[in-house]
C-alpha cells in the first residue's frame, strides 16, 4: 500500500476549501440580477384556503410577484411525488394524496407552504408576505397516530378517509404464529421510536435561473441526488424536459437524508425564475428547516419474540405504525416498510418472523428518510427485544446474543434479505474484549458506592446497504433503478477526470475515489479529480444515500477503470508495435511482456490522443470510458457497539462513561474518513436516545422548532469513541466495499437504552431518555430497591 | 441606512448599510466574504462566530452598525498573507476535524480565540466545554477535539501529532 492507497488514511482533498472559506454552498452563489424569494407558510396544522387577497402586497415597493397554488395550476405545474409504490396486504395501490408545492384549497401542517413573494431582496420579501391575507377555515389538527387513525378523525386527504395510507404486512403469518404456538417463553414489549429533525447544519437553499435566449432553466440546490432531482422536476413535475434544466448541487453541507427529496421550495423557484423573468434565490431560516425538512423515525410499535426451552429464537411477530406526517415525502413509503421489515431479522438466525406496518397521515411536516432510514427502527425493535429477552431468561446478553448469531453464510431471511457475508461472532469477541466487559462489574460496584447505576448495553446491529438491484427493487414498487454510474475521462497528458453520479456532501469522495483512481492507474492522487453535482457534466446518476456510494458508485468506477486500461493496452500495442495479448499493465505502466519496452499510462493517453500509430478504422482515438454498475444484491455491514453508562438517580443525568464500536465493512479504501463516519453517527444515535425529539402540541404546533428547543447532541453530550474494525469482503461487488455512512445511527440508539435500563434494573425508559425521563424512571428503581 | 467603517481581514472597508443589517449579512452579501455561514439565526450553532476587536463573536447577533470602528478577521483573513494556512486550519485537515465542512469556519474561529483565552495547554473536557456554542451535525466532535488540542499546541509551537486517531 502506498501513502495514498487503498486503505491509507489520505488526508482529504476537499478540505482546503473549506478550511479557509472558500467553499461554494448554495447560498454562496448569486446570479447577476437575482431576486430573492419568501415563503409564506401555514401558520395552522389544518385548514382549509377560502380566500387569499395578495393586493396589499403586491402593491409595497420592490416586490415582484406573489404566487399562489391557483398560479402554479394555471401553468399545469404537477405536484411533487412520492416515488415508491406500496401495496396493502388485499393486494391495493397506496393511498397518495395530492401534494402541490403551493397549497390549493387546504393546508395540513404548519409550515405548509401558502404563497411565495418574490422581491428585490430578503427582507422586502419576507415584509410584504405580512401583508397578504389568507381567510383560513380551520380544521381540527391530529398529531397522535392512534388518533388519526381512530373512530371519528379528522381527514387530512379525502383518499384515505381513515387516515391510512396503507396498510402493509411481510413474512409468513401462520408459521410465526405456529412458532409462538410452541414457545416456551414469550417476551413483549411496546416501542417508540421517537420523531427527529434531521438538522444537516447548512440550511436547504435553491437558486432557480431562467435563460429565455435558449429556453433553458438551470437549478442550484442543496441536493444528495442532483439527477434525480432533475429526473422528477421535469418528468413528473413538468417544469422542463431534462435536456433544458441543469441542476448544480455544489458544495453541500450535510445531509443524512433530508437532501434526498424534490420539495416545494426548489420546484417554486425554478418555476417562478420564468415567471418573473429573474433569476430567484431562496434560504431557508433555521426554523423554516424544522417545519418544512422531512423529518425522521416516528414509529409506535408492539413486538413479541418466542424462545424454547434452550433460549434459542423460533419467531418474531412486529406491529408498527408509521407517522408519514401530512403528505408523502420523496421516498417515505418505503421507509417504514421495505426498508425496515427486512432488517427485522438482525444478526439472528430467526425461522419465522411476521411484520404488519400501517402507514398514517396526520397534520404534521412529511416524514421520510434519515440517516439509517428504517434500518435504526428495526435495529431498535429487535435489540431491544434481544436484550430484554436475555434478562428474561436470566442470560448474559453477550452469550444470549452468540447462541442466537447467524454463522453460516449466505444465509436467506424470513423476510427477503439473503446476507453474503459476514462474522458475528468475530465482532462481538473484539468489541467485549476492547469495552472491559470482564472488568464491568467492579466498574458497577464502584458507582453504586458513589450513588450511581451503572449501566451496559449491547447493540449487534445489521445493515442493508447500496439499496439494489434494480430489477428487484422495481419489483417491490420502487420508482426508480438503483445503480450508479462513472466516466473516466483520460486527458492527453495523463491526468485524469472521474465523473461520478455520487454526490458528495461530506463523505470525502473527491479523496477516496481519487485514492481508487491513482491506486488503479498507477497515477499520483493529484492527478485525479473528481467531478460530480452537476447534470450538465455526469451524464446521469443516483446519487449518495442509504451507505451506496463506495459500494455502487465506486464499484462503476472500477468498472469503468477495467474498460480504460483495456482500452489502454489497445493502444499501448500499436504504439509498441507488439500484440495486444503481450501487453500487461502494471504499476502506471504497460509492458510488452519478456521485453523491457514499456510506456506510462501518460505516454499511452497521449498516444491514443495524436493516434499516429493506429488507423481510425483499426481503433478509435481517444481515452475515455464509462461504466454503468448494477449491483447483485445489498451489501450487509455490521457490527457490535457497547455503551457503558452512569446515571445519576438525584438528577437523572446519564454520562456515557465508555463507547465500544466494533464495525464490518468490508474491504475500506480510507480508515480515517470511515471513522469519522462512524463517530458522526454513533453521536446523531446519541442524540436520538437522550436528547432529541420533535414535539408538536395537540394543535399541531411544533414545539421544538429552533436550536434553542430542540437538543441538539454538543460536544460536551458526547464522550470519545473507541473504535474497531473486523473484515469480511462483500463477495457482492468487486471491491469488497459494503458501507459505513449509517452504522453509526442505526447502532447507538438500542445500546444506549439497553445501557440506561441495565442501570436502572426495569425497562420503562422512552426516547429521548432525558434527565426527565431518566429521573422518573429512576425513582422507580430506588423504590423497587428500598422494597427489597 | 447608516454609514459605517470598519477593518475587515486588514483592509479598511466603508459602507452605507440598512441599520438592520446583522453582521454576517454584512460580510457575506455587501463584502463577499461567504466562509462565514448562517446556520440558525438564534445564536445557537457558532457557523458565524468571527473575531471582532480579537474577541470571538456570533455575527448573526451583532449589528453591522455595532461593529462600525472595529477590526473584524474572518476565516478567510486567518491564513498568512503568503497563504500559509493559520496552525489551527491545518490542524482541522490533519485530524480530519470536518465533513461537510459548513460548521467548520465558525469552529475554526471559535477554537483559536479558546486558545486565546485558554491557553494551548487544552484538556479534552475543557475543549468539549468550550465547543458548546458550535455546533457540528457530522462529526461528533471526536475529531474536532482531536484537532483543537492540537491546533492548540502548534499555536504555542509545539509539534502536531501526526495521525488522526
Amino acid at each position: 500500500m502506498t501513502s495514498t492507497g487503498i486503505g491509507a488514511p489520505v488526508r482529504r482533498k476537499e478540505d482546503f476549501r473549506f478550511i479557509t472559506g472558500k467553499g461554494q454552498y448554495t447560498d454562496d452563489i448569486n446570479r447577476q440580477g437575482q431576486a430573492y424569494a419568501y415563503f409564506l407558510r401555514s401558520p395552522h396544522a389544518h385548514a382549509t384556503i377560502k380566500s387569499i387577497d395578495a393586493s396589499a402586497a403586491k402593491a409595497k415597493p420592490g416586490v415582484l410577484a406573489v404566487l399562489t397554488g391557483d398560479d402554479l395550476a394555471a401553468d399545469k405545474i404537477g405536484g411533487l411525488i412520492c416515488g415508491w409504490m406500496i401495496h396493502n396486504k388485499d393486494g391495493s395501490p397506496m393511498k397518495a394524496g395530492a401534494h402541490p408545492a403551493l397549497a390549493q384549497g387546504k393546508v395540513r401542517y404548519v409550515g405548509d407552504h401558502v404563497a411565495v413573494v418574490i422581491a428585490e431582496d430578503y427582507s422586502t420579501a419576507k415584509d410584504a408576505a405580512e401583508a397578504i391575507v389568507v381567510d383560513y377555515g380551520v380544521l381540527p389538527a391530529v398529531v397522535d397516530m392512534n388518533a388519526a387513525t381512530g373512530k371519528g378523525a379528522t381527514v387530512v386527504h379525502d383518499i384515505a378517509p381513515d387516515n391510512r395510507v396503507y396498510d402493509w404486512h411481510l413474512g409468513d403469518k401462520a408459521a410465526t404464529d405456529a412458532a409462538f404456538a410452541r414457545a416456551k417463553h414469550v417476551t413483549k414489549l411496546d416501542l417508540v421510536n421517537n420523531r427527529l429533525v434531521p438538522n444537516a447544519m447548512e440550511p436547504r437553499a435553491a437558486i432557480g435561473d431562467y435563460d429565455a435566449g435558449n429556453d433553458a432553466f438551470t437549478l442550484y440546490t442543496t441536493s444528495q441526488n442532483p439527477h434525480v432531482a432533475r429526473l422528477v422536476l421535469s418528468a413528473f413535475i413538468g417544469i422542463a424536459p431534462e435536456h433544458k434544466l441543469r441542476v448544480i448541487a455544489p458544495d453541500v453541507g450535510g445531509g443524512f437524508g433530508s437532501k434526498i427529496f424534490i420539495y416545494a421550495e426548489e420546484t417554486v423557484c425554478v418555476w417562478a425564475a420564468k415567471k418573473v423573468g429573474r433569476p430567484v434565490k431562496w434560504t431557508a431560516e433555521r426554523t423554516e428547516a424544522f417545519l418544512s425538512d422531512a423529518h425522521g423515525r416516528d414509529h409506535i410499535t408492539h413486538a413479541e419474540m418466542a424462545l424454547d426451552d434452550k433460549g434459542k429464537i423460533l419467531g418474531l411477530r412486529v406491529k408498527t405504525k408509521a407517522n408519514l406526517g401530512a403528505y408523502l415525502s420523496t421516498f417515505s413509503s418505503c421507509v417504514p416498510t421495505y426498508l425496515y421489515a427486512p432488517l427485522l431479522s438482525g444478526q439472528y438466525d430467526i425461522p419465522a418472523i411476521y411484520c404488519e406496518v400501517e402507514g398514517v397521515y396526520t397534520t404534521t411536516a412529511p416524514v421520510d428518510a434519515y440517516r439509517g432510514a428504517g434500518r435504526p427502527e428495526a435495529t431498535f425493535v429487535i435489540e431491544r427485544m434481544i436484550e430484554v429477552a436475555a434478562r428474561e431468561t436470566g442470560t448474559d446478553p453477550a452469550a444470549f446474543r452468540k447462541k442466537n448469531f447467524i454463522r453460516k453464510f449466505p444465509h436467506q431471511t424470513p423476510v427477503i434479505m439473503a446476507y453474503d457475508a459476514g462474522d458475528y461472532v468475530a465482532s462481538l469477541e473484539k468489541a467485549l474484549d476492547m469495552a472491559d466487559y470482564k472488568g464491568f462489574g467492579k466498574r458497577r460496584r464502584d458507582s453504586a458506592r458513589a450513588g450511581k447505576l451503572r449501566g451496559i448495553g449491547f447493540s449487534a446491529y445489521i445493515e442493508a446497504c447500496g439499496i439494489a438491484p434494480s430489477a428487484a427493487v422495481g419489483s417491490l414498487g420502487a420508482g426508480v433503478g438503483l445503480w450508479e454510474s462513472a466516466e473516466i475521462r483520460v486527458n492527453p497528458v495523463g491526468t485524469v477526470e472521474v465523473l461520478t453520479g455520487s454526490h458528495s456532501h461530506g463523505q470525502g469522495h473527491e479523496t477516496t475515489f481519487a485514492q481508487l483512481v491513482s491506486a488503479r492507474l498507477g497515477i499520483d492522487i493529484d492527478q485525479v479529480a473528481v467531478v460530480h453535482g452537476d447534470t450538465d457534466k455526469v451524464q446521469f446518476g443516483m446519487g449518495t444515500y442509504g451507505s451506496r456510494s463506495g459500494a455502487v458508485g465506486m464499484s462503476a468506477i472500477s468498472k469503468a477503470l477495467d474498460k480504460v486500461i483495456a482500452k489502454g493496452k489497445k493502444v499501448a500495442a500499436y504504439a509498441m508495435e507488439a500484440s495486444e495479448g503481450d501487453i500487461e499493465f502494471k504499476d502506471g505502466r504497460f509492458s510488452v511482456a519478456g521485453t523491457d519496452k514499456s510506456l506510462a499510462f501518460g505516454e499511452v493517453a497521449l498516444q491514443a490522443y495524436i493516434a499516429h500509430k493506429f488507423s481510425g478504422q483499426e481503433l478509435e482515438p481517444g481515452l475515455k470510458e464509462g461504466a454503468f454498475y448494477d449491483p447483485t444484491n445489498f451489501t450487509f455491514p455490521s457490527g457490535v457497539h457497547i455503551c457503558e453508562v452512569e446515571v445519576d438517580p438525584e438528577t437523572g443525568v446519564t454520562t456515557i462513561a465508555k463507547w465500544t464500536a466494533v464495525d464490518d465493512f468490508g474491504n475500506v479504501i480510507n480508515p480515517m474518513i470511515v471513522e469519522g463516519q462512524v463517530h458522526g453517527g454513533i453521536a446523531q444515535g446519541v442524540g436520538q436516545a437522550l436528547l432529541e425529539g420533535a414535539r408538536y402540541d395537540s394543535s399541531g404546533q411544533l414545539v421544538t422548532a429552533s436550536y434553542m428547543d430542540y437538543c441538539m447532541p454538543r460536544a460536551d453530550d458526547l464522550p470519545s469513541f473507541s473504535i474497531g474494525t473486523t473484515v469480511t469482503p462483500c463477495p457482492s461487488n468487486p471491491l469488497g466495499i459494503k458501507g459505513c455512512g449509517e452504522a453509526g445511527a442505526i447502532a447507538a440508539p438500542p445500546a444506549v437504552i439497553n445501557a440506561i435500563t441495565d442501570a436502572l434494573g426495569h425497562e420503562d425508559v422512552t426516547m429521548p431518555a432525558t434527565p426527565q425521563v431518566v429521573w422518573q424512571a429512576a425513582q422507580k428503581t430506588l423504590r423497587k430497591q428500598a422494597a427489597e | 441606512m447608516a454609514n459605517i467603517t470598519l477593518t475587515v481581514n486588514g483592509k479598511s472597508v466603508s459602507a452605507s448599510v440598512d441599520s438592520r443589517t446583522l453582521l454576517v449579512s454584512f460580510l457575506r452579501d455587501h463584502l463577499r466574504l461567504t466562509g462565514t455561514h448562517v446556520g440558525c439565526d438564534t445564536s445557537q450553532c457558532g457557523a458565524c462566530v468571527v473575531h471582532v476587536d480579537g474577541r470571538a463573536v456570533k455575527s448573526c447577533t451583532m449589528l453591522a452598525v455595532q461593529a462600525d470602528g472595529s477590526s473584524v478577521v474572518t476565516i478567510e483573513g486567518l491564513a498568512s498573507a503568503g497563504g500559509d494556512l493559520h496552525p489551527m486550519q491545518a490542524a482541522f485537515r490533519e485530524h480530519h476535524g470536518l465533513q461537510c465542512g459548513f460548521c467548520t469556519p465558525g469552529m475554526i474561529m471559535t477554537a483559536v480565540d479558546m486558545v486565546n483565552r485558554k491557553g494551548s495547554a487544552l484538556d479534552e473536557a475543557t475543549i468539549r466545554h468550550e465547543l458548546e456554542g458550535n455546533i457540528c451535525r457530522c462529526t461528533g466532535y471526536h475529531n474536532i477535539v482531536k484537532a483543537v488540542e492540537a491546533g492548540a499546541a502548534a499555536m504555542a509551537g509545539g509539534a502536531q501529532k501526526v495521525a488522526a486517531e
